[in-house]
């Protein structure tokens, strides 16, 4: 009886996550498209936090995010406007967004507009910065604050003319097709990146503003291999939002970090976070840095493996397989160990070294906690200072206690209606 | 006639489930094998364990 | 030297480049990675000179006007270290991890039979060897989905095995175990088991050892096996019934290309014997039968022919099939002049045998042997309560010792798989001047150690050496269970033993014979 509704039910939360066509359709400001977003508002990646419990790279993002809004001049103004609580945190799941690494947006920030065509449900996610000294890694110096507005002024107003001229881009085809092209669609997005240009290029160029700024544009563009990155994220949102909240499904909807916490959030168990302290990445370090310099986990990005990209499909991404132990096989051996805990092939996402075998998607959290096998993320690593940015790239897992807890109030729920004993 | 007779007449292919060495025998002499990597149920955990049990 | 006490370290920056040359970037960073653990090495880089890269070389205080002058496509090192020699030895790790190339590569393992069954459909028998505790829910999944089990794990409750054989039945599978650790199923040696030549002698055995044993003695007259089935020990215990043993019989009834059947165990409960043999009868095939120590007029009252040592039962088969025997290479020749040979140089104290055994049913057969010739014997696993020994790892007179018993194994290797047990118990008894002969066994095959003898002869050399010291030299008796088809194989094994002066017989019960002779004519001499 219960097997049955279980069964059911994840049936149909797969059924919605397979049956998702987002879409890119447009950009438009965070505060006037993203929903509940106002003036002092400001979302972040990961489960809820408080200012205190904030780590080194979440603290400097939101110091630069009031200094770009113009709400503090500078990092003494920020931390006093912040300690008087007048400012709101939010995590961006929270509001139909996502952002990679501290994941901050503010209400003045241009954010790519998704749709899941299927459902008519919107995802947001704020442009790619590049890499180096970056607002997602905590940085908040003059050039970040100029680069972030560039990106309002010119990067954004191109690019929203362009996409307009180009019209809806379907984006759970070309990801399909980046996983053809060796992305994994997390911690390489070298073809997603290029294919994207390749889309836009022409529309670009067609668009009513300088050539100067155009030329600004597709270098700014060519010079970040992690500019898709922004869109496979909102793409997964977009696809896992209308399976939040089936009954009776143990599906996961969302994982998510905020650098101090690793969160799930399960269908059948509704808007509820399951956390547990985020984990160290055990990956390569950029020469320069030891262990000692990185952060924990951080970043809303996991949203990809939620969807079974990412460390999922990490067989499709051989040039970056050193991040997981070395060779091929061991990349191909993570990809099919990832069948162990979800509960469907993908339809859309495959494979060619797996024999075009679509990726392991939708994570149960029975599998989890029964076979202790956890999902495999592969992600970048952020140093725990404001502001130095990415010190390197690696593999990590989400804490196991996240899926015990989420069993256990699964359990309890069905006891309360009196389905289990 | 039983199963049993079924499989004298039939190529082994074995799942080995446990000791690894077993498996490295049978691969060593061109047997069809499949090494499971076991591992206990939620991971020896009993009140995991006593969970999922309630949901099977 | 002590840097400390002028306040400097003294350092030194070399740099090495390749131009045009080119390395991914993840590569250069695992390398960098790896360089750095080096001892003595401060800071390395490794890298492309790419401007980032270049940056990072000069914040490092790595960077000179070589690098400066690099271009994208230029590979450097450049590293922070102590002295000379260590560069050198980072550049020789440098290339070594440049080119290395990954062959090993593991195949993948699935974590779940469900996933591996989904992967694999067509698997037909599942070999189980997890803790006892996992066991019966692992071996039930395993027939639910219509897969012949060995089980090999031991620790599964009576109530358990009867649950899996009853399904196991019902399915019409084997249900191979618990504690079941060899049999050989079309010619494919499975978990303990030799490489014994095809032929039309099914076996269905409650005895591991038992099986090996008989299928190599079979091998070595000339016979072979068609299929060995093992049931477990407690097969035909009450409890159980015999579940298997009868579906094994029933199996090699149909079996074309079984002609005469084989049954091993120890002495089962009356009624299960009856019950097995009913089968065995019904059957219509030739049988021959036997329970280790057991009564063998009920194996002729239902018709089947009774052996009384596993080598004798090996000859029986064998004879049935109608084959032109062989006889054992090791002959008996001058048996008697070789006891007298042996026998010569024991001292007049030297009274008695201790059997150091790693097979179980090995040991029992040699106390079956030894009780009715010399003696009472004294073991871990005793004839008769009243012979077990109060500390299994003191020896009393004549001791036989189980090895491979639970005792000795609580977290430690069987000793068909390590011999280390043995070999400490060896030199051990060696302490002890009242011994004359010592018998082993060397059991081959897959699962067991890759050279057992290989491993028991510096014991014995050191062995002989304790005694020698105190002016006594004992007498070493082994057989050797295994083929030349074996991964040790037999010839090889038997070589090394007999260059170690150890005396190899060409059975377990031959041997037990010849020790048991030898002690009977000492006693002689001395009275």
């Amino acid at each position: 009886m219960v097997q049955d509704l279980i069964k059911k039910a994840n049936e149909e939360t797969m059924k919605r996550i397979l049956s998702a066509q987002p879409t890119l359709v447009g950009i438009g400001v965070a505060g006037d498209v993203i929903p509940g977003m106002t003036s002092k508002t400001i979302l972040h990646a990961g489960p809820p936090i408080t200012w205190e419990n904030m780590s080194g790279p979440l603290k400097g993002a939101v110091i630069g995010g009031l200094i770009y809004e113009g709400l503090a001049e500078n990092e003494v103004d920020a931390i006093a406007l912040v300690e008087s609580g007048e400012i709101q945190f939010d995590p961006c799941h929270h509001h139909n967004a996502v952002g990679p690494m501290a994941g901050v947006v503010t209400a003045s920030m241009p954010v790519f507009i998704v749709e899941n065509k299927t459902f008519g449900n919107y995802a947001f996610c704020t442009l790619n910065e590049g890499l180096g000294k970056v607002l997602r890694y905590g940085a908040y110096s003059e050039d970040v604050i100029k680069r972030l507005k560039w990106m309002e002024t010119i990067l954004a107003p191109v690019l929203k003319e362009a996409i307009g001229l180009a019209g809806p881009i379907n984006l759970k085809s070309m990801i399909a097709q980046v996983i053809m092209m060796g992305d994994e669609g997390h911690n390489r997005n070298k073809a997603g990146t290029s294919l994207l240009i390749r889309e836009l290029a022409a529309h670009i160029i067609n668009t009513s503003f300088s050539n100067q700024e155009k030329i600004e544009v597709l270098n700014f563009m060519n010079s970040n291999d992690h500019f898709f990155l922004n869109l496979t994220m909102p793409a997964c949102k977009s696809s896992l939002d209308p399976a939040m909240g089936i009954k009776y499904s143990t599906i996961v909807c969302a994982m998510s970090r905020n650098g101090t916490e690793f969160g799930i959030r399960v269908s059948g168990l509704g808007d509820r976070w399951f956390t547990a302290p985020a984990e160290i990445v055990d990956g390569l370090l950029f020469p320069g840095f030891t262990a000692e310099d990185a952060n924990p986990d951080i970043g809303d990005s996991v949203i990809t493996e939620t969807t079974g990209i990412g460390g999922f499909a990490m067989a499709a991404a051989q040039a970056i397989v050193q991040f997981v132990g070395g060779n091929p096989q061991d990349a191909i051996n993570y990809s099919k160990l990832m069948y162990e805990i979800t509960e469907a092939e993908n339809n859309t996402y495959k494979i060619p070294v797996l024999n075009f075998k679509g990726t392991a998607t939708g994570i149960n959290i029975m599998k989890v906690v029964e076979t202790g096998i956890l999902p495999i993320i592969n992600t970048g690593i952020a140093h725990k200072e404001p502001g130095v940015g990415q010190v390197g790239a690696g593999l990590v897992r989400p804490p196991m206690k996240c899926f015990e807890d989420a069993l256990e109030a699964f359990v309890d729920a069905l006891t309360e209606e009196g389905l289990v004993e | 006639m039983s199963k049993i007779n079924d499989l004298f007449k039939t190529e082994l292919k074995v799942a080995n489930i446990g000791l690894r060495s077993f498996a490295e025998d049978l691969k060593n002499q061109k047997v069809k094998v499949v090494h499971v990597d076991w591992r206990p149920p939620a991971g020896g955990n009993k009140k995991m364990i006593a969970l999922l049990s309630k949901l099977k | 030297m002590n840097y400390g006490e002028v306040g400097v370290l003294l350092m030194n920056i070399k740099i090495k480049t390749q131009k045009n040359t080119y390395y991914d970037s993840v590569t250069l960073m695992r390398i960098s990675k790896e360089l750095k653990s080096l001892e003595g090495v401060e800071e390395v880089l490794v890298g492309m000179a790419t401007d980032l890269n270049k940056e990072l070389a000069r914040n490092l205080g790595l960077s000179n006007e070589t690098i400066e002058g690099l271009t994208v496509n230029d590979f450097f090192v450049t590293v922070k270290c102590t002295n000379e020699e260590l560069f050198e030895i980072l550049l020789k790790k440098l290339e070594e991890l440049l080119s290395k190339k990954d062959d090993e590569t593991e195949e993948y393992s699935p974590a779940t039979l469900e996933s591996t069954l989904k992967n694999v459909p067509d698997l037909n028998i599942a070999i189980i060897s997890v803790p006892g505790q996992y066991a019966f829910a692992e071996t039930k999944k395993a027939l639910d989905n219509n897969l012949h089990v060995l089980l090999f794990s031991d620790n599964v409750s009576v109530k358990d095995e009867k649950t899996l054989k009853e399904i196991a039945k019902e399915k019409g599978l084997l249900m191979m175990g618990p504690d079941c650790g060899t049999a050989i199923i079309n010619q494919v040696p499975l978990a303990f088991a030799n490489v014994v030549k095809k032929g039309s002698i099914g076996i269905v055995g409650a005895s591991g050892t038992g099986i090996q044993e008989a299928s190599v003695l079979i091998d070595k007259f000339g016979g072979g096996v068609s299929q060995a089935i093992g049931t477990g020990g407690r097969d035909l215990s009450l409890d159980i019934g015999g579940i298997m043993m009868i579906e094994g019989i029933k199996a090699l009834e149909q079996d074309e290309k079984t002609e005469v059947v084989l049954l091993i165990s120890k002495p089962p409960a009356p009624e299960i014997a009856e019950k097995v043999l009913k089968t065995a009868k019904d059957s219509g095939k030739p049988f021959v039968v036997i329970f280790i120590g057991g009564d063998i007029e009920v194996i002729e009252k239902y018709g089947g022919v009774p052996a009384l040592t596993l080598e004798d039962a090996a000859i029986k088969a064998v004879q049935l099939t109608n084959i032109k025997m062989k006889t054992p290479e090791i002959i008996e020749e001058g048996r008697d002049s070789l006891i007298k040979m042996l026998a010569k140089n024991l001292n007049k104290d030297q009274k008695y045998i201790r059997g150091l055994y790693t097979g179980g049913t090995l040991c029992d057969e040699a106390m079956i042997m030894l009780s009715k010739t010399i003696g009472d014997i004294y073991s871990n696993i005793p004839l008769k309560p009243h012979l077990k020994l109060m500390d299994p790892i003191e020896s009393k007179e004549n001791s036989c010792i189980d090895l491979g018993d639970d005792t000795f194994t609580v977290g430690r290797a069987h000793p068909m798989i390590d011999p280390a047990t043995r070999q400490e118990r060896l030199i051990k008894e060696a302490e002890d001047t009242e011994v004359a002969v010592y018998l082993m066994d060397f059991v081959l095959g897959y699962g067991s150690h890759h050279d057992p003898a290989g491993e028991m002869i510096a014991s014995i050399e050191k062995a002989r050496e304790i005694m020698r010291q105190k002016g006594y030299e004992a007498v070493y008796i082994a057989s050797v269970s295994g083929t030349e088809a074996d991964p040790q194989n037999l010839k090889e094994q038997e070589r090394k033993l007999m260059e170690a002066g150890v005396v190899v017989m060409a059975s377990n019960a031959r041997a037990v014979g010849l020790a048991a002779d030898l002690i009977m004519y000492h006693r002689k001499g001395r009275e």
